[in-house]
């Protein structure tokens, strides 16, 4: 039995670090939520759990990037999403002409994490020169002045809340930015400047001592990650069709938090489990009624006892490392013994 | 022209003075030892040269560029690298991307291409992937390639650190107190091991070091740092029957 599953691990890694695993699961992803939403397939409920479980992955990889990789510690990522929701909802809404509404949503879904990306590109200053708790109370604030920013701004509803957006967020678009803010957050990860990233996590002032620009670094962290949580907003809304500012209080934040260090931090495929199953333990214990709130903190103390870095805790699945970074050493070993052979 | 020239330099946190009125010139090639007793300021001086503290007053010039004001990543690209005092590597990431990240800037793409893994990015990581592993076999490192830096053990650790520095191409390397922790037969070892950087990556080195025979043993040149002053300067013989230099070290009476 133990063979048997050991040959199906050993069939997985070859088959997850092939170079055509990544467009053909895309493209099958993209054809399977096509089918499923036009065919009926799944239901309408089941279909609405996999928009909430695709928009927290988005929104906890994009966090972990920040928490994770860089290990700083920000509480904001909610008030990043609220910008998205509601400038991608005001397009929609006000600005679209309403019968191309279905062609220019994906612009205002770019939109909303291109405005939720400016923003983070401010809220990267103050990092220049803060870490840790310092910068913690920074995103504290800056989700406390987003939300109380709304609630002050009558054209939009204030503290009413938004509403009239049309049902634009469907699966296949679920899917899309998904696998798209997943690819490019394990691009950037992979990259000088994703080893820039882990280096200021590691030690900031050597990092910059072997050449890191630190404030590039830490600009693209913030923008990189603030555009995916606004395009995570500018799904949720169109998925809810309503939104107020209470949905991006810091309740939200620390939901976004529980994910990122429930699936581990600095691993993307935590990231992704964490998403998944803090999503689908709600929804399965939603019967529960109140007590769902009391189970589901116990067992992140139970989890974060036994496993305090997460369930991947820094490690990584192997298909999302480049197979370039994987067999670096493999094949420097390989050349090296060819080259000793040759001489010999 | 000397390479690297400390003009008046003075620090000061708050009000206590680390580094007074210091004045140094360094040429291309040479091997000089910073010495003095435990808070003279020697780390503040390299930390001063590296742009992790900005001097009070004063001035540094390297080959000529003024780096007073400018940024340790813009420092170190113009060619000064250094080591710490305690190892500072990046404990959680393996040998090998410890060193790839030295070649921050080297590695020519823009952020762009990095997010979308696109252009310059695959013959870029490709080319500094190769560099760093040819380095790190210079090291006899490449071995230990995929293994966790903070598994090395603490002489492959201080060895790592100094490949680290030497990646980002460096025309003057500072070692601080590479010696800590090590018997007199290591000690021994590492005083061929620094002779030998600087003749293979044809460095000049400045080294801190509280080992007497190891700084006595290589250096060409010696500056003594008492309370931020220079008290003395010169040959390593001369430095040895220096009495300011016993005063400081021994104290006024066991100087007599």
């Amino acid at each position: 039995m133990a063979a048997f599953y050991k040959n199906i691990l050993a069939r997985w890694q070859y088959i997850s670090t092939h170079k055509f695993f990544w467009p053909v699961f895309f493209v099958a992803g993209l054809a399977f939520s096509i089918a499923a939403a036009t065919f009926d397939i799944l239901d309408l409920y089941l279909q609405l759990i996999l928009i909430y479980v695709g928009i927290n992955i988005i929104l906890t990889v994009s966090l972990n990037l920040v928490n994770g990789y860089m290990g700083e510690f920000s509480i904001g990522h909610a008030g990043f999403m609220a910008i998205g929701a509601y400038t991608a909802s005001l397009l929609t809404v006000n600005i679209f002409p309403a019968g191309a509404l279905n062609y220019l949503f994906p612009l205002a879904i770019v939109a909303g994490g291109m405005a939720a990306a400016a923003v983070g590109l401010i809220v990267a200053v103050p990092s220049f020169k803060t870490r840790g708790d310092y910068l913690a109370i920074v995103t504290l604030a800056f989700g406390m002045i987003v939300k109380s920013g709304i609630e002050n701004i009558e054209a939009i509803g204030g503290p009413r809340g938004f509403l009239g957006m049309s049902k634009l967020t469907t699966l296949p678009w679920v899917f899309f930015w998904t696998v798209l803010s997943v690819w490019v957050i394990r691009n950037l990860v992979y990259s000088k400047f994703g080893r820039g990233v882990l280096s200021i996590r590691e030690d900031e002032i050597a990092s910059d001592l072997m050449s890191v620009n630190t404030r590039q670094v830490k600009i693209i962290v913030f923008v990189v990650s603030s555009f995916f949580a606004g395009v995570a907003g500018g799904l949720f809304a169109h998925a809810l069709q309503f939104i107020n500012p209470r949905m991006f209080d810091i309740i939200k934040s620390t939901d976004i938090l529980i994910m990122v260090y429930l699936g581990g931090i600095a691993s993307i495929g935590g990231s992704i489990i964490g998403a998944v199953i803090y999503t689908i333990l709600l929804e399965i214990l939603r019967p529960l009624g109140i007590w769902r709130m009391v189970l589901m903190p116990l067992m992140l103390v139970v989890l974060m006892i036994y496993r305090p870095r997460g369930i991947m805790g820094m490690r990584e699945a192997r298909f999302f490392v480049p197979l370039r970074d994987l067999l670096a050493a493999k094949l420097w070993k390989q050349k090296k013994k060819e080259a000793s052979d040759a001489s010999a | 022209m000397p390479l690297l020239e400390l003009k008046n330099i003075t620090h000061r946190f708050e009000g206590l003075c680390a580094v007074a009125n210091f004045n140094f010139q360094l040429a291309q090639g040479e091997l000089v030892g910073i010495i003095g007793p435990n808070g003279a300021g020697k780390t503040t001086v390299f930390n001063l040269i590296t742009g992790v503290y900005r001097a009070t007053e004063g001035s540094i010039s390297f080959n000529g560029d003024e780096l007073v004001g400018k940024t340790p990543h813009q420092i170190t690209k113009r060619g000064i690298a250094r080591t710490f005092q305690n190892i500072r590597l990046f404990k959680e990431l393996t040998v090998l991307d410890n060193v790839r990240t030295a070649y921050f800037g080297e590695a020519l793409y823009s952020p762009l291409e990095a997010l979308l893994h696109i252009g310059r990015y695959r013959s870029e990581e490709k080319r500094i992937t190769e560099r760093a592993l040819e380095l790190l076999a210079i090291f006899k490192l490449d071995d230990a390639a995929s293994e966790l830096s903070k598994n090395l053990s603490y002489g492959l650790q201080r060895k790592l650190e100094i490949a680290r520095a030497l990646a980002t191409n460096p025309q003057l390397l500072l070692l601080d107190e590479p010696a800590a922790g090590m018997n007199p037969n290591e000690i021994k070892q590492l005083m061929y091991f620094i002779g030998w950087i600087r003749k293979t990556f044809s460095v000049t080195i400045i080294l801190i070091e509280h080992q007497m025979r190891l700084v006595m043993g290589i250096c060409e040149r010696l500056v003594v740092l008492d309370f931020g002053a220079t008290i003395a300067q010169g040959l390593p013989s001369e430095i040895k029957s220096n009495p300011k230099v016993l005063e400081a070290y021994l104290g006024e009476e066991a100087a007599k």
